[in-house]
């Protein structure tokens, strides 16, 4: 019987011999990934463990991204935690300072994961190295401090669900609005425990920006990885970003699926996740005219270059609104560099926005950003949960850039078309 | 090890946000992450909870971020013990690698309500409810998690193999 995308990563990472969804399997790791929030408690375990090196200086990465630059003392402590530990055990991939991005963004972008990998990251958005063929998933902080030291953790073999986009896109609908119209019909513990393997035409012709937005959101869905296949794109995004190894990957014809989704995006709208869970998901229009008081454009879903060009595109020549916080975070240093050669900044200066450093901020609610009581802000990040961006009493809607991007004009939810 | 308390219920879709906010992530502390416990629920949540009650949930406990100050603030908040429907992934993972108990009962939640006494055995799954007198059964630990669990948890487990 033919293997899934994710058996086949896995059964390259194991000497058993990888059966089917529900077995245990004991798999090497080719990175290991902890942030400025999670490595701090992963460094804790790791040495209640009792271990005094890394397994591979090369094969950990430890990027401060959360709180930084870093809002408070407490914060200051927790990234000098890692700094010093980064320092101790030598780790080569360490990101604090001018160099440091949003970790989902600047892993793939520096080729530092890649096509064929087995990842684990103490953070739940590490499946978006998905999009490049990754078996990559999030995990607590001691089961990547375990990672860390021993260069392999187990996993139970997932069942997958199939979701095969096709048709042809309209305008301002892309990756983020597929993800959340899908996450819309699974909810967002359709797909708990389970792989998410995509393909179709759309994903043929879809950028690998495109792939790693719908990848970050699997977990969104409760997904343990969201998996697209290797092709010759992947090869070329990963060899130009310096990544060595990996080979072109897809599933075998005759995989066995728990489920088949098959999506046409033939005359989708921009689709908008209302508060409070990612799959209260509507057609922008059924949520137009809402006043927003904070539009959010970043973050590991949608803060790429690619973003950034579709948010400048509706932003090019017109203002924001006097009374919306428009903050653009342009995800890692190299896009923010983009930015500015391709005169996005001035786009975004010129419409009245705030440009930010690259850092999560306020997409978990940690700061640049925070929303009081009663306000409401659209977003292209990935979570609307209660309080999630600042007050209880906040409310978040998910969106693409553009969607974002053109409410921040309106000062209310729109969809870019009618702007 | 038999844990009596009173239930706490809460809702479907519980996220780690609810249970500890990104803003209270400047600490690994137990007892400061526990203070905080379901802040994002409900101002002053934890100020209901004593020592040894046990937290009933819904579907998918424990969704969203990976952060393992999630199961630590319930641990450090006096909870021992959550039931529910059913756990999302990484929580589950890291309830047993914190050494919080978790029992998955699928619609059995029902039979608990909010302020019930109940009695739990963690070793054998079999919980009471002492209000009502309703006997329920969780689903059996995966075998491989138990060996983790057996070994006093992954810590514990990963310091063997470093032997
Ligand atoms: S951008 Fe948001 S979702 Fe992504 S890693 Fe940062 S906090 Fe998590």
């Amino acid at each position: 019987m033919g293997q899934t995308l994710a058996e086949k990563i896995l059964q390259k990472h194991t000497g058993q011999e990888v059966s089917g969804p529900g077995q245990i399997v004991q798999c090497s790791v080719d990175m290991v990934l902890a942030n400025d929030i999670t490595a701090p408690l992963a460094i804790k375990s790791f040495r209640a463990m009792g271990a005094n090196k890394v397994f591979d200086r090369d094969k950990v990465s430890l990027v401060c991204d959360h709180f930084t630059p870093n809002k408070d003392i407490d914060s200051a402590e927790q990234v000098k935690v890692v700094r010093d530990f980064a320092g101790e055990m030598g780790v080569t991939h360490y990101y604090e300072c001018g160099e440091v991005g949003v970790e989902h963004a600047l892993l793939p972008e520096k080729g530092i994961v890649g096509p064929g990998d087995v990842v684990v990251g103490a953070d739940s958005h590490t499946c978006t190295y998905g999009g490049l063929g990754a078996f990559a998933t999030g995990m607590g902080s001691t089961d990547v401090g375990a990672a860390m030291a021993l260069g392999e953790t187990w996993f139970k073999v997932p069942p997958t669900i199939r979701v095969n986009l096709t048709g042809t896109p309209g305008e301002y609908v892309g990756a983020k609005d597929f993800v959340l119209n899908q996450i819309g019909i699974l909810g967002v513990s359709g797909a708990l425990y389970k792989a998410l393997e995509y393909d179709g035409e759309v994903v043929d012709n879809m950028s690998i920006e495109g792939r790693m937005t719908i990848a970050n959101m699997a977990i969104e869905a409760g997904g343990k990885v969201g998996l697209f296949p290797a092709d010759a794109k992947t090869m070329e995004y990963a060899k130009n970003a310096g990544f060595s190894g990996g080979e072109p990957m897809a599933a075998d014809a005759d995989a066995e699926y728990e489920r088949v989704l098959d999506i046409d995006v033939t005359g989708m709208a921009p689709q908008v996740a209302c508060p409070h869970l990612p799959d209260n998901v509507k057609p922008v229009d059924e949520t137009s005219g809402l006043k927003i008081h904070q539009a959010v454009i970043g973050s590991c879903t949608n803060g790429r270059i690619e973003d950034m060009r579709l948010a400048a595109g509706v932003l090019k020549g017109r203002k924001v609104d006097p009374k919306v916080r428009c903050i653009i975070l342009p995800a890692t240093p190299a896009i923010w560099r983009a930015c500015m050669d391709e005169g996005l900044m001035e786009v975004f200066m010129d419409a009245g926005c705030i440009v930010g450093p690259p850092t999560c901020g306020p997409c978990l609610g940690g700061h640049m950003g925070i929303l009081a009581g009663g306000e409401r802000a659209i977003s292209t990040t990935n979570r609307n949960f209660k309080g999630r961006m600042g007050s209880l009493q906040s409310e978040v809607f998910l969106s693409n850039p553009a969607v974002a991007a053109a409410s921040a004009v309106a000062g209310e939810i729109i969809n870019p078309a009618k702007l | 090890m038999k844990v009596t308390g009173t239930a706490h219920k809460v809702g479907d879709h519980i996220d780690t946000d609810a249970i500890i906010p990104a803003r209270f992530l400047v600490t690994t502390d137990a007892r400061e992450l526990g203070a905080n416990c379901m802040e994002g629920l409900e101002a002053g949540w934890v100020e209901r909870v004593k020592e040894n009650d046990v937290m009933v949930g819904g579907e998918n406990f424990g969704c969203g971020s990976s952060r393992e100050h999630a199961p630590i603030s319930i641990l450090g908040a006096g909870i021992p013990v959550v039931i529910a429907k059913s756990f999302a992934r990484i929580f589950y993972r890291n309830g047993f690698n914190m050494g919080l108990v978790l029992l998955e009962i699928g619609d059995d939640v029902d039979k608990f309500s909010d302020g019930d006494e109940i009695e739990v055995d963690t070793a054998t799954g079999a919980i009471r409810n002492l209000t009502t007198g309703e006997a329920v059964q969780a689903a059996a630990v995966p075998p491989f998690m138990q060996e983790i669990l057996d070994a006093g948890g992954l810590v514990e487990y990963a310091k063997k193999k470093l032997g």
